[in-house]
């Protein structure tokens, strides 16, 4: 009796656990203070006139596929914002400096390389959307 | 690459084991287990007895698109398992029962949340602990 209400304990837990990682996930939170900010060198690409929309991958990341190609074709249609993709295990001191903990992690920095908002697990196509509308 | 479903339906399998194994504190379900993963870590997922079911029963009734993922997170989720289910091994072979239970409810934590919500607990730590590991 002890042992199935452990198991029904630990399959709540689990349960609650996923489904408050399924909501936070992708979720795009907008940043006030714009403490962060990078440069063009550290990323190894000229920044986007507008914005630019950096996305942390990891090479074995099943969502950082998902995530390139919902963020490739969302910002295809704005020309003056550039998305630049790049490798967390190979930038580990940006990786730290801004504090990323998992891939993909998806950062949007506005036209002089601050970040303004990110969005931690693959984001939704209307959330970037919502996002750059926003810039 | 392998078929992302697979190593899904192995961590359902895995977790109805657990349940069974939990209840019945048998050392013949959780010994069965620690070979299943003890397959997956050290040949690989694709080689396990679950996989195999998969492929021979599973996948010829599935759609044959599907999302493709890289073999590594799955194999380090195993190796995971594995001293997990070895430690569970060892409490219920030497009938050190709080061992055996605790070891096993991590284990199902684990797979639970990897069946029901495809999230994967070892490849979110991967990061951080590439982070630590060249601090």
């Amino acid at each position: 009796m002890q042992t199935l209400a452990l198991v029904a304990l630990v399959l709540t837990f689990a349960t609650s656990f996923g489904i408050w990682d399924k909501r936070r996930s992708g979720r795009v939170t907008v940043k006030e203070d714009l403490r962060h900010s990078v440069s063009a060198l550290e990323i190894g690409s000229e920044l986007g006139e507008a914005a630019t929309v950096l996305q942390f991958s990891s090479a074995f990341c099943t969502p950082c596929r998902a995530t390139r190609s919902t963020l490739s074709s969302v910002v295809s249609h704005y020309p003056k914002i550039k998305h630049v993709e790049v490798d967390a295990e190979s930038n580990l001191d940006l990786v730290r400096r801004l504090d990323i903990r998992q891939t993909p992690t998806t950062i949007f920095l506005n036209s002089s390389g601050k970040e303004i908002a990110r969005a931690v697990g693959a984001p939704k196509r209307d959330q970037v959307v919502n996002a750059l509308e926003r810039i | 690459m392998i078929d992302a479903r697979g190593p899904r339906w192995s961590a359902g399998l895995t977790a109805i084991l657990l349940i069974a194994a939990l209840i019945t504190r048998s050392p013949i379900l959780i010994i069965i287990q620690l070979v299943q993963f003890g397959i997956g870590a050290f040949a690989g997922p694709p080689k396990s007895p679950y996989a195999w079911l998969y492929k021979r029963f599973v996948q010829p009734r599935l759609s044959k698109t599907f999302e493709s993922e890289d073999v590594r997170p799955p194999q380090f989720a195993q190796f995971v398992g594995f001293v997990f289910a070895l430690f569970a091994t060892v409490g219920a072979l030497t009938h050190t029962w709080p061992l055996f239970v605790t070891a096993s409810s991590f284990a199902l934590f684990a797979a639970f949340l990897n069946s029901a919500f495809g999230y994967c607990l070892g490849c979110k730590m991967y990061l951080l602990g590439v982070r630590l590991r060249r601090g």
